[in-house]
């Protein structure tokens, strides 16, 4: 008697389960894009409906070599790699934006290739090691 | 295995595990604090902000396994209606949703200098605060819903939700484009976090597990003392 309860138990928990997974599977598949938290240049490039007003981010890495800047703007490659845009912003960045590193920019899309940046953010990768290795590391790339 | 349904034996036994973890608590806690403050060295990039992480990193973990935990007794009670387990996680409940809350208020401290924040609407931060209402909720539906039946059932609806949210607390970072950068520790890949930061992180997490383990057995042993005094005031 108790095992036939049981049973039924734990069929309306399988069905909710299963009704709960597909309900946030839906959910996540309305919000889609809204759920990345930035851009790649490869999806800017690739996208169709390019909307100009609309504030955007956009991430990947700053390009070795391509920060320049003067006293009213700071301007820089975000790379994935495949593909560059160029970034420029006028402002002071965190700490720890650098070359090489991880970046997020906040702002609006000028065109395909150039990116006008209210707010920068640096991107923290999943490496922690003490100040020692580092050199050891460069070394490494080089 | 049956003794374990006794609660006299239980409470005994739980006596028994209090006074171990408390000695051990203090002792840990020391030499944790000591390895992640002093001895364990600054970070390449971040400086001492790092530390952060000792604290950080165990709180969120432990957050997300004492929600699985208290989902998995919510469902035991659920399916087999075994009245000893509400007090298992009803005392687990509030020490989770403390953790997350620290989780994330570490979190913010760490944002700032580093990514240039205090917040994100990331996926990893946002379902992050997601388990927090999880908690909240789950705690709400057994302290507030008077009828026993109800309030199990409540719980279990938001165990299995808050279940699909841990795994995609644990994927966030995978699946979609986040600020919070991916896991650094991970059972199939290779870890990228240095071995002299490893053991505070160890260590630290170990005098959390502790210290968990205390107020839980306290909070636990409470809750025996007042199911048998039923005129004290029930949690």
């Amino acid at each position: 008697m108790l095992f036939k309860k049981v049973k039924i138990r734990l069929s309306i928990l399988l069905t909710l389960s299963a009704i709960s997974v597909f309900l946030i599977f839906l959910v996540f598949k309305v919000l889609e894009d809204n759920v990345l938290y930035f851009y790649s240049p490869s999806e800017i490039k690739n996208t169709n409906d390019l909307n100009l007003n609309k504030k955007i981010r956009v991430g990947g890495m700053v390009k070795k070599g391509s920060i320049q800047s003067n006293e009213t703007e700071i301007k820089f490659v975000v790379t994935d790699l495949n593909n560059e845009i160029i970034v420029s912003y006028s402002g002071t960045v965190p700490a720890l934006f650098a070359e090489g590193k991880g970046v997020v920019a906040e702002g609006r899309l000028r065109d395909k290739k150039f990116f006008i940046a209210k707010r920068i953010l640096a991107k923290h990768d999943e490496n922690y090691m003490p100040p020692e290795l580092r050199g050891n590391l460069n070394k490494d790339a080089k | 295995m049956i003794k374990f349904l006794n609660p006299s034996y239980v409470f005994k036994l739980s006596g028994k595990l209090l006074s171990l973890f408390k000695a051990v608590l203090l002792p840990i806690v020391v030499v944790g604090l000591i390895f992640s403050l002093f001895l364990s060295p600054k970070d390449y990039i971040q400086g001492d902000t790092v530390r952060i992480m000792y604290i950080h990193v165990p709180s969120a973990w432990i957050s997300l396994l004492s929600f699985a935990a208290i989902s998995f007794f919510c469902i035991l009670n659920f399916l087999f209606k075994l009245k000893n387990v509400t007090l298992i996680y009803k005392s687990l409940a509030p020490i989770g949703l403390t953790f997350n809350i620290i989780a994330i208020v570490t979190g913010s401290i760490w944002g700032q200098p580093t990514w240039g924040t205090w917040w994100a609407w990331d996926a990893r931060l946002t379902s992050m605060l997601i388990l927090m209402f999880f908690y909240i909720a789950f705690i709400f539906s057994y302290k507030f819903i008077n009828n026993s039946d109800r309030s199990i059932k409540a719980c279990t609806l938001i165990s299995v939700l808050g279940l699909i949210n841990l795994v995609i607390i644990k994927y966030s970072v995978e699946w979609w484009s986040t600020l919070h950068q991916p896991s650094s520790i991970s059972l199939t890949r290779e870890t990228t976090v240095h071995f002299s930061m490893l053991i505070p992180l160890g260590l630290m997490l170990f005098a959390l597990i502790m210290y968990v383990a205390v107020i839980f057995l306290m909070k636990y042993r409470i809750e025996t003392i007042r199911i048998k005094r039923k005129g004290i005031r029930k949690l």
